[in-house]
């Protein structure tokens, strides 16, 4: 089990590293910083002065380790648009995104699993199918139509909930949190919908997948046999065998949920990491940019990590063998 | 008659499956008796309906298939229209069942010993800890080696061999009066085969289990069974002590089937065997369902079906022993 975190928290590192250099990257792809950076009239020895003090004459491999070196440390330098730290800016943005990516996988999660569990036991009843139509429209509508219906239904004719930004927040040591106000929680609703709408359909169809092919497997055939309960036969035996597919698919789709929170933040003006890239790539402001490829390579990374350790807790067969299989 | 009052019995029990293209008839009439302690065999070909009989006894017909006539009863109840829960009460407490891949009858995710005491105590009134005692009473009745250490384990720690032995301690765990065992060899090696047959014979004999061994494999039921029927296209064609029907087998059907079992020191070119095969089900002919094939076929076989009839010391599903001695009652 140890040597196996190892093995993947070494692999993780590779992969932030190709997505460090990828970032890296950007600042080469996009033009020259210094001419960005100085005004039109500045002369050669300005630039010289400024390349050095940059430390953009040292070489290739010098500037990556540096740049590497500092993002460790969370230092992703100056953002170009706002002229502030970029981790500040990126702390500042953190919990807006989280909290939303947070509410939305565990509607997704909460509804998801029950539906598909309902769905893939009563196969035939008229519930079941409405929920499967329903959940059509989720994995087939764009995000930010969802987003928008929701927006001109609750906000615009029904006037129940916000339309747009967080509500009031509260600060929580250095997280911003809108847990605890009612406005704050108001404003959470839509949105969250919008972001977990298509995994909860996703969720709920996987589920009953899976759930129907686990009936049909011999070991279910042999709970019933030996009397046990439906519930035991149900939610003991049949739920759990499911459950490996559905951490994966859970797993990557909640890194695709904070990743891909850009769309609903732009439809909801909501003050997260999305929206701040969004805005950054319209300026070009690649510090910023840089800075979110990378964090979002990390959580994937650590999602993935996650992800792997549960595989170990939930399926005995993926454990280290210590007890040679006897007998025959 | 037999002596003692059967503990299982079946009386022309029908089960059919809906189709798009009509109804299929998967057992057709059947009816047979096991008597408390017994073992009875019970062969045929696939799709004979063997398995289809043993899934009808414990309830677990899956849609679309459906018992469309007869009756179960055991220990003269009633168990076929019974409600679901009570259903599922008799399963496992008062019949048992074994499947053919012990491979895939275990749930890979719980130990053995958890499914053991979760099923003991689905049917039994006892505590966590005597139930473990039990499961590991068990598991050592089965053989297998140092139980007080593998009910931990998973399946997928165990051969093939071990894990069948799991299933017939999951089988056996609320001691049930009867075991429907389902081709229980069938997926093992033949080294190992032997070795279980061994043991549910002589655990089933001494806690006075009766058996319905469920097989295609006659040497299987000439070494375990006391009685067989053999079936052929959803109905039994013959039934008797499993002597009379190995050696003098009345039916042309299981005489062809016997006929077809290679015997030791004795070398064959090639193995004689039955012409054709056995009627889809939605194809079977008027009259006895075997008369295409049958080398004895005459006019009435093919108009008129066959019952079953005292002939030898067997009882044969053939107009052949139309009209001979013994008495239309005689059971056996």
């Amino acid at each position: 089990m140890i040597a196996f975190v190892i093995r993947r928290l070494l692999q993780g590192v590779v992969v932030m590293l190709v997505v460090g250099f990828i970032a890296f990257s950007l600042f080469n792809f996009v033009g020259d910083p210094v001419a960005l950076m100085l005004p039109p009239e500045a002369t050669q020895a300005d630039r010289q002065a400024m390349r050095e003090t940059l430390g953009l004459d040292r070489p290739f491999h010098v500037q990556f380790a540096t740049f590497v070196g500092n993002a460790v440390q969370g230092n992703f330098g100056i953002s170009l648009r706002l002229g502030r730290p970029v981790s500040a800016l990126l702390v500042e943005r953190l919990p807006a995104t989280l909290e939303l990516a947070f509410v939305a996988a565990s509607l997704a999660l909460l509804v998801g699993i029950p539906l598909g569990v309902y769905t893939g036991l009563k196969r035939n009843a008229w519930l079941s199918r409405v929920f499967l139509t329903v959940s059509l429209i989720g994995v087939s509508l764009p995000t930010f139509l969802i987003g928008i219906f929701l927006i001109l239904i609750f906000a615009v004719w029904l006037g129940w909930l916000p339309s747009f930004g967080r509500g009031d927040t509260v600060m929580v040591g250095a997280w911003s949190t809108g847990f605890l106000t009612a406005s704050g929680l108001k404003a959470l609703i839509l949105p969250s919908i919008t972001l977990g709408l298509f995994q909860l359909t996703l969720i709920m169809r996987l589920v009953r997948s899976e759930m129907l092919e686990v009936l049909r497997t011999d070991y279910i055939k042999f709970a019933r046999a030996r009397g046990l309960t439906n519930r035991s036969i149900h939610f003991g035996h049949a739920l759990r065998n499911t459950l490996v597919p559905v951490i994966t698919i859970t797993g990557l789709q909640l890194g695709a949920i904070i990743a891909f929170a850009i769309i609903t933040e732009t439809v909801f003006q909501w003050p997260g990491m999305g929206l701040l890239f969004i805005q950054a790539v319209q300026f070009a402001d690649i510090p910023v940019m840089a800075a979110y490829l990378c964090l979002i390579g990390f959580i994937f990374v650590v999602i993935n990590l996650v992800v792997d350790m549960l595989y170990y807790l939930v399926d005995p067969r993926l454990r280290i063998d210590r007890a040679v299989a006897g007998g025959h | 008659m037999s002596a003692a009052a059967p503990l299982l019995e079946v009386r022309h029990l029908r089960v059919e499956f809906a189709t798009r293209r009509g109804t299929l008839v998967a057992i057709d009439d059947v009816s047979l008796d096991i008597a408390p302690g017994e073992v009875l065999g019970v062969v045929g070909e696939s799709g004979a309906g063997k398995s289809i009989t043993g899934t009808a006894i414990i309830g677990l017909l899956e849609p679309p298939g459906r018992i469309a006539g007869g009756e179960i009863l055991l220990e003269g109840r009633r168990i076929d229209d019974l409600p679901p829960e009570q259903m599922r009460r008799i399963r496992g407490r008062r019949i048992g069942a074994i499947f053919q891949d012990p491979l895939t009858s275990l749930n890979p995710l719980y130990t053995v010993g958890r499914q053991i005491v979760e099923t003991i105590q689905t049917h039994l009134p006892l505590g966590a800890a005597e139930a473990r005692a039990r499961a590991i009473e068990l598991l050592k009745e089965v053989g297998i080696p140092a139980a007080e250490r593998r009910i931990d384990h998973y399946p997928h720690q165990f051969s093939g061999g071990m894990r069948q032995r799991v299933v017939i301690a999951l089988a056996l765990c609320a001691n049930p009066r009867l075991i429907i065992a389902d081709e229980p060899t069938t997926a093992l090696d033949v080294s190992i085969q032997a070795q279980i047959i061994t043991l549910l014979k002589k655990l089933c004999r001494e806690h006075g289990t009766a058996v319905m061994l469920v097989t295609h494999d006659m040497g299987v039921i000439a070494e375990t069974a006391d009685r067989v029927a053999v079936m052929y296209a959803g109905r039994i064609v013959e039934v008797g002590p499993v002597q009379e029907v190995i050696h003098h087998p009345q039916h042309p059907y299981t005489a062809g089937l016997m006929g077809s079992i290679p015997a030791i020191g004795q070398e064959v070119e090639r193995l004689p065997q039955i012409e054709g095969s056995m009627p889809r089900l939605d194809a079977i002919p008027k009259g006895c369902a075997f008369n295409p094939r049958c080398p004895k076929a005459f006019d009435r076989c093919r108009e008129e079906r066959p019952d079953l009839m005292p002939a030898g010391s067997t009882r044969a599903a053939c107009w052949l022993h139309a009209g001979k001695a013994g008495t239309a009652d005689e059971r056996r």
